[in-house]
């Protein structure tokens, strides 16, 4: 399994990550599925987000992510990319990218992926309120999530 | 001996500061969170012993009971919240 974890501030392209990793598959992908993580702002209530990381323990915590689920499934190709800093409504935060031979397999090591990015991944968020600034919790919903991927055959 | 200790995210504001160097005796994890919330004051203390507040030596999460070399870096944070 190819794979690259970067912590990058500026913005990224998410088609030019989808064509490069077409590319580096060749004929054995016959599966891409990728997840969008961008700023929400439900009710006009958050100016910004801000994401702080631990610079080399952050790209560790996600490379270790990442091989898991390439030890769980027949992976061959993942990219994570997760912005930091100071990010408005509709940025993006986080692109995860995976291609596998078969649907099934790219689908289920994406969702795991992106469930554990939640709870294991050394990244703190703040919400920059028109109310205040508040440091984001993991929720319980986000760790019964991930949880479920222990028990799951 | 000294070690290097850095704060993170809601500790980092709590503390009042991102990083410190301190002279710890006996070096041990346990040890120096003590002696940060003693000299940081009340509303350090209750940030750096929070549950969920986990430490890191060198950027590997550690016990209380770990012990600490000259130069370590000793990372408190707090729970993560990415994706």
């Amino acid at each position: 399994m190819r794979s690259a974890v970067r912590i990058q501030t500026e913005d990224f392209d998410a088609a030019e990550e989808w064509r490069a990793c077409r590319d580096r598959c060749g004929g054995r992908g016959g599966a891409l599925v990728a997840f969008g993580g961008l700023v929400r702002d439900q009710a006009a209530a958050v100016r910004s987000l801000y994401l702080e990381h631990y610079p080399g323990m952050t790209e560790q915590s996600i490379e270790r992510i990442v091989a898991a689920a390439g030890e769980r499934w027949p992976l061959l190709d993942v990219t994570v990319i997760h912005r930091v800093g100071d990010l408005r409504p509709l940025e993006q935060i986080v692109l995860v990218l995976v291609a596998a031979a078969h649907r099934a397999d790219a689908f289920a090591g994406c969702a795991f992926l992106v469930d554990y990015l939640k709870t294991d991944a050394v990244l703190w968020k703040k919400e920059r309120r028109v109310a205040g600034d508040a440091w984001l919790q993991a929720t319980a919903a986000d760790r019964s999530r991930r949880d479920g991927w222990r028990e799951a055959p | 001996m000294k070690v290097a200790v850095r704060f993170f995210a809601s500790l980092r504001e709590a503390v009042g500061r991102e990083c410190m160097a301190v002279d710890v005796d006996p070096p041990t994890v346990d040890a120096l969170r003590d002696s940060l919330a003693r000299r940081l004051g009340p509303a350090a203390q209750a940030a750096l012993t929070a549950p969920g507040v986990r430490v890191a030596v060198n950027q590997a999460i550690a016990h209380g009971a770990a012990s600490l070399d000259v130069g370590d870096e000793v990372a408190f944070l707090p729970p993560v919240t990415g994706g």
